[in-house]
């Protein structure tokens, strides 16, 4: 038994007896609550980890991939709403649809007029044309149906499919938007890939937002539906003790297979590409393909695994998608775990996240604490909104263990673990 | 005419005015990613961190009983300077310069620059709240109205007093920067490391030095950047995510370590913005008598929503990304 092996089973029996002492604390329903969102935070972590330790990409934008999966699970898995389909505005909507798709039509035949032997340059130019006019034409379009909308029906509603549906039609929903990001990304260096997906999270946000007639926007959407039967029906233990076996299983299905994967020659080839791009590439490997590959990949097990988070919260509210709380803290689970060890991305994901609990009433407790010696001891007037103030520690903290993990230990808890070879044949 | 001023109004002050504190930003973010080589995340909270220097210096200077024709926070902006400066010196040292002496790879610099933002967003809220403050609490905001002289136009064009001494502000930092990077030693030595690092130091010079200046000059625009936004609008703590991809879009278009492409490429977005943001109904609307009958014009005519103000610069670096890597003025792609 190696160093490495023990450290791991130390690690699994500290976070064993951690829940064990939690439980005996804060009550079962409680843990449970905390085991599963942890575990959607381990399929977030594998997401990350494998994007950045067996890509080398940097992808700021988990939160954003995490409402997408969130918001495709309201869109096929909420209940129908009788009041939409009942009223003109769903066939008025299916006319804007159709004039949306069939404007991305024309701009596309236009854009591939230089095969008809039109000069490059002017089907450029009217590709650009004819692309304004049409968001132009839609906009406007949708404008006055999004209002009817909102003011008669609320918001369209969901298509009432079971909820499985929806968490893949978050991955499916999150890698599509990954792609085309990718595609202009990753042939440049990963610095313009972090700016990118920054981006595309806000974007994200801003989008779910404010489209009040597809998502309600700042009134929320819930209950959403579990998979699993709901506390409705057989009581919080229960149900959140079904829907652990089910995020459990599905972390452990991702795990086997990601090792599987890293195992395989797709997994070396990755590795090679990571470690020695140019080398690679010589090697006759096309880079920036396998990059798009795994870009995409671990974008849809964000999605997944961001489905599974928001509907288990069972609210979906696209103000409370905080980069903090989604993207630098998986971040955090991700190179505190160990960068290219996808048993690191789990325990980090587990150990970070009971300690991000834990960490909000420690906070309060410690200020609380504070602002009474402070009065004590110096008569100190602590400022209104001190517990407010008092979560920003919190900020501080995740940044402050970025910086020094990258530091100090850059390899993580769990180092990546190289598969080696036995040496067949003769030297 | 009437439409005329409010186009005035609304783009083109609106648009000088984003596009210079953009401008600013974006030359600290260039530099650094052509000298240092790697994309800085925690530049809007520099800008941030700076505003907040320049409010606690404010309020010292109100204390004291100091009183100017000015407002009191552009009078505090040169101490808010060079605390910001110092601050990105400071940061370099314990967080950034470690790393590069290690031999870490660019992204890791950039992953460790998103934690330094975390942290000083961390404080920043801590030590000063999370609710917005405004500068002009002891003092009144100059506002003038300059009537035009000619008839056709009864609406005044508007602008305050912040939007000037910003205006003058940037062309002054744009002017002594192209004298730094052009005429002193120093500045030519930040070119040279810039277009090739290795033959910089072979060359004997010393990168330790032009690192530091590097953040000197980034640290000083960035305070004055944060502190005549939050002059002219107020001081939001949550300012930092909404600047930053401005500012990055910004510096690529610009062409990455190229100032005067950042100044330029600063403008752009800002304009961008503003024009994407502007209801042209407004001004198609002195068509109307020209137009058929059967035109009609929209009441509302926007290409962007302004909630999805974002938008524009993630489509300009999209853009750029897509056409022309390089930027307009021929920076680096690294």
């Amino acid at each position: 038994m190696n160093r490495l092996a023990v450290r791991e089973l130390a690690l699994l029996a500290g976070l064993v007896v951690m829940v064990g002492l939690i439980q005996a604390w804060l009550g079962t329903a409680y843990t449970l609550r905390m085991l599963v969102e942890a575990s959607c935070y381990a399929i977030l972590a594998l997401g990350l980890g494998i994007q950045w330790g067996y890509g080398g990409l940097f992808n700021v934008g988990v939160v954003g991939f995490v409402a997408l999966g969130g918001f495709a699970s309201v869109l096929l898995s909420y209940p129908v709403n009788e009041d939409f389909l009942n009223s003109g505005s769903a066939a008025e909507l299916a006319r804007v649809g159709l004039y949306a798709v069939l404007g991305i039509a024309v701009v596309f035949a236009i854009s591939r007029l230089h095969r008809l032997g039109v000069p490059r340059g002017l089907c450029t130019a009217a590709t650009i044309a004819a692309a304004a006019a049409v968001y132009l034409v839609v906009t406007t379009a949708l404008d006055p149906v999004a209002g009817e909308i909102e003011a008669n029906a609320g918001f369209v509603g969901g298509l009432g499919l079971p909820a499985w549906t929806g968490w893949l039609a978050g991955g499916a929903l999150a890698g599509l938007v990954a792609w085309p990001i990718g595609r202009i990304c990753l042939g440049l260096r990963s610095d313009y890939l972090a700016i990118a997906t920054l981006g595309i999270a806000e974007i994200i946000k801003a989008f779910l937002k404010n489209a009040d007639w597809l998502t309600r926007g700042t009134l929320t959407v819930s209950p959403l539906p579990w998979p699993v039967p709901t506390p409705d029906e057989v009581g919080f233990v229960w149900a959140r003790a079904g829907y652990l076996c089910l995020t459990a299983a599905m972390v452990v299905a991702i795990y086997v297979l990601l090792e599987r994967a890293y195992r395989a020659p797709w997994g070396r080839m990755m590795r090679a590409i990571r470690d020695n791009e140019v080398s690679a590439a010589a090697m006759g490997k096309d880079v920036n393909r396998r990059r798009l590959e795994i870009f995409v990949l671990g974008s849809i097990l964000i999605g997944i695994g961001g489905a599974a988070l928001v509907s288990f919260v069972r609210i979906f509210d696209p103000a409370g998608f905080l980069p903090l709380n989604y993207t630098f803290l998986v971040w955090v689970m991700v190179i505190l775990g160990g960068s290219g060890n996808n048993l690191g991305a789990i325990v980090g994901a587990l150990l970070v996240y009971i300690i991000w609990t834990l960490s909000e009433p420690a906070a309060l407790l410690l200020f609380d604490a504070l602002r009474d010696l402070g009065d004590a001891w110096f008569g100190w007037d602590a400022p209104s909104d001190l517990q407010s103030r008092a979560l920003q520690m919190r900020v501080f903290v995740i940044g402050l263990t970025i910086t020094l993990v990258l530091r100090f230990a850059p390899r993580g808890v769990l180092p990546e673990r190289a598969p080696r070879h036995e040496q067949v044949g003769p030297r | 005419m009437n439409e005329l001023v409010f186009f005035v109004n609304k783009v083109l002050v609106a648009g000088t005015v984003i596009g210079s504190i953009y401008a600013l930003g974006a030359v600290g973010v260039t530099l650094v990613f052509g000298i240092l080589r790697f994309a800085h995340f925690a530049h809007g909270d520099l800008m941030t961190a700076g505003a907040f220097a320049a409010l606690a210096g404010a309020a010292g200077l109100h204390a004291l009983g100091v009183s100017t024709p000015l407002p009191i926070g552009f009078v505090a902006l040169p101490l808010a300077m060079i605390a910001t400066a110092l601050l990105a010196m400071g940061l370099d040292r314990t967080f950034y310069r470690p790393l590069r002496e290690r031999g870490a790879r660019p992204i890791v610099l950039v992953m460790a620059s998103i934690g330094v933002t975390l942290m000083l967003q961390g404080l920043v809220r801590l030590f000063a709240g999370t609710a917005p403050r405004s500068f002009f609490t002891g003092e009144r905001k100059d506002i003038f109205h300059i009537a035009l002289p000619f008839d056709l136009a009864d609406r005044p064009i508007i602008v305050t007093e912040p939007q000037v001494l910003l205006v003058l502000l940037t062309a002054a930092a744009v002017v002594a920067l192209h004298y730094f990077l052009t005429r002193s030693r120093l500045g030519k030595a930040m070119r040279a490391t810039s277009d090739n690092a290795d033959l910089a130091r072979v060359s004997g010079i010393d990168t330790e030095l032009v690192a530091r200046t590097t953040w000197i000059i980034a640290g000083g625009l960035a305070a004055a950047g944060g502190t005549m936004l939050s002059l002219d609008v107020t001081l939001k703590p949550d300012l930092s995510f909404s600047l930053l991809l401005p500012i990055f879009a910004a510096a690529i278009v610009g062409g990455v370590g190229q100032p005067y492409g950042a100044i330029a490429g600063g403008f752009l977005v800002g304009f961008a913005e503003t024009l994407s943001v502007f209801n042209w109904s407004v001004l198609l609307r002195v068509l109307a008598p020209v137009l058929p009958e059967t035109v009609e014009i929209p009441t509302k005519l926007a290409f962007v929503p302004p909630e999805y103000k974002i938008v524009v610069p993630f489509f300009i670096l999209v853009v750029v990304l897509v056409w022309r890597p390089t930027g307009i003025f021929r920076g680096r792609v690294l």
